[in-house]
């Protein structure tokens, strides 16, 4: 179950020849629908987010972001993604490099946990913390007499951003690492490589893109996680709200231009994701026309 | 190592299948088994006592059947999405494909405060829908709307590759033997699709009943109405009472494991039919 999409190889366009074309009408209803749908249930959610954060002027926007909460706010999403996001990285790194270089039993069993936390409802995925580390939990007790406080803390707001932000980067690099093989990195070893240098100077210039691809898409999940971290983090202003859970307080105050405002920041970070997104998949597809082209010469 | 099949001469197995597991364990399986362990502590007759109170069967029903006909709603308008965005060309096409991702990468608190604003009665949208007698906001149309909204990309992302990878000359083949139009597309690419159709619809389905962030701030949230299992949850931890939000959670986590399957089912009758070729 994913919430990312793998690359998708080739262009994703073809051309019509007269027998395989549909009647004009049938094609200007279907982009109309597309259209109509678009703009209701895509475009306007994402303008009305800007409309709302300027509806007070630029004063009330700027107000709001730097009031000593909202940077509070925006200082913990950053911690929390620069902890979550290179835990995953290495786990992701780690994952593919044994499923996809090596042959053992229960692979496809270990694929299909990795992407368990995708198929759990983030609420449930913060409640898990509870229980471990909850006043009754397992080890609530040990955390309790040490004075390590984690839930209603920010370790428990990290815990469970990496909890939900799992599977991101394994569930890319593993398809990538599988279809593209081991032979360059067996020619390496052979040459004399060691294992370090076969993954920097061989594995790593092959699966930058698809690297960077997983990184974006971890990165605004858990900058962007509201579930799970809503259930651990207690809603402690300027201590433990990030900024999903901030602008939650700000609207359920009817503070609708600070709630925009912030809610602002996290909507250019979805736009920034897209963007860096298709960047990425033009530049992988890019790749693999080389590389077939390459082939198709040799 | 007695697990290791076939020589391989790269290093780092040991390493890295070690390392995997034990972060799997630590962050994925451990956590998880809590919810399993608590809810057989706490005894049948608790649990069932929990499960099956009235307020949150009234959250079943609404989770699963809103989830289901917005996925079902998804089918039909992904479909048409990845349709019109392999086979046509039109102006803003680039801007339509690169924007169906929204869903996933708008952090669903925002997501669910921008519905909310523009279909609640003096918002844009709806205050155009009210003289229709037509109320979105905060009751279970609400519910539907946001599952529709973050489950459009699962279908459209999963259709649109095997859409593009559908042969022109089957289609031609179709079309030389007599068929129209509509007929080659009921009974050849329609067929065709269909896997990727069901794997769509079954990811969306997934993703809607566990969704929180997008729904809560739309759905009105009036018990018995317009309450979704996920804030059942978060009510029952709210009053402390983790065993009744651990119940209700084992609930939803079977159920998604059974969809967990499913999914995998499909993936692999996917993978089948597409790599034989169409």
């Amino acid at each position: 179950m994913s919430a990312t999409i793998a690359l998708q190889p080739g262009a994703l366009e073809r051309h019509e020849t007269p027998t395989t074309r549909e009647p004009a009408w049938v094609k200007v209803l279907l982009i109309g629908i597309a259209l109509t749908f678009f703009t209701v249930f895509l475009l306007f959610p994402l303008f009305a987010v800007f409309i709302e954060a300027f509806r007070k002027g630029w004063g009330t926007y700027l107000a709001a972001l730097s009031s000593q909460d909202a940077l509070a706010a925006i200082r913990l999403t950053l911690l929390t993604a620069a902890i979550a996001v290179p835990l995953n990285l290495v786990f992701g790194v780690a994952a593919a490099w044994s499923i996809a270089k090596f042959e053992f039993p229960g692979k496809r069993l270990l694929i299909t946990l990795i992407d368990l936390p995708f198929s759990v409802s983030p609420v449930i995925s913060g409640l898990i913390y509870v229980l471990l580390f909850g006043a009754q939990g397992w080890f609530g007790e040990w955390f309790a007499a040490h004075d390590i406080k984690i839930l209603f803390a920010v370790p428990g707001i990290v815990l469970a951003t990496v909890f939900v932000t799992f599977p991101f980067v394994a569930r890319e690099l593993i398809p990538l690492m599988e279809a593209q093989g081991s032979e360059e990195e067996e020619a390496a070893v052979v040459l004399g490589a060691s294992g370090w240098q076969v993954f920097w100077h061989t594995t790593l210039p092959n699966i930058k893109w698809g690297l960077l691809y997983g990184v974006i898409l971890c990165n605004a999940r858990a900058m962007g996680e509201f579930g799970a971290v809503s259930v651990v983090s207690g809603h402690i202003r300027g201590m433990t709200n990030t900024m999903p859970l901030h602008v939650e307080i700000l609207y359920n105050e009817y503070n609708y231009a600070a709630a925009f405002a912030v809610a602002s920041l996290l909507a250019l970070l979805a736009i920034v994701t897209l963007g860096l997104k298709t960047l990425v998949e033009r530049q992988t597809r890019k790749q693999q026309t080389e590389s077939l082209a390459l082939e198709n010469a040799s | 190592m007695a697990i290791r099949k076939r020589f391989s001469p790269l290093p780092g197995f040991g390493l890295s299948l070690g390392y995997t597991i034990f972060y799997l364990s630590v962050i994925v399986l451990i956590p998880l088994s809590a919810v399993g362990a608590k809810t057989i502590g706490m005894g049948w007759e608790a649990f069932w006592a929990a499960a099956s109170n009235p307020r949150v069967v009234a959250s079943y029903e609404l989770s699963f059947g809103a989830s289901l006909l917005a996925a079902a709603i998804n089918v039909v308008f992904g479909l048409i999405f990845a349709w019109v965005l392999v086979r046509y060309r039109f102006p803003g096409k680039g801007l339509v494909d690169a924007l169906v991702d929204l869903p996933f990468a708008l952090p669903t608190a925002v997501a669910g405060i921008a519905l909310a604003t523009i279909y609640a009665e003096n918002g844009p949208i709806g205050s155009l829908l009210k003289p229709h007698g037509i109320e979105v906001a905060y009751n279970p149309n609400g519910v539907l709307l946001a599952l529709v909204f973050i489950g459009l990309p699962f279908v459209v992302r999963t259709v649109q590759p095997v859409l593009a990878d559908l042969e022109k000359e089957v289609e031609e083949a179709a079309a030389g033997l007599g068929a129209s139009r509509w007929q080659t597309f009921v009974k050849v690419i329609l067929p065709h699709v269909t896997p990727a159709l069901l794997t769509g619809f079954a990811m969306a389905f997934a993703r809607a009943v566990g969704e929180y962030g997008s729904v809560i701030f739309i759905a009105g949230n009036v018990p018995m109405v317009s309450e979704i299992t996920p804030l059942m949850i978060i009510t029952k931890l709210e009053q402390y009472d983790y065993a009744g939000a651990t119940a209700v959670a084992s609930v939803m986590l079977i159920f998604s494991f059974i969809l967990l399957l499913v999914i995998n089912a499909l993936q692999g009758w996917m993978q089948n039919r597409y790599s034989k070729g169409a």
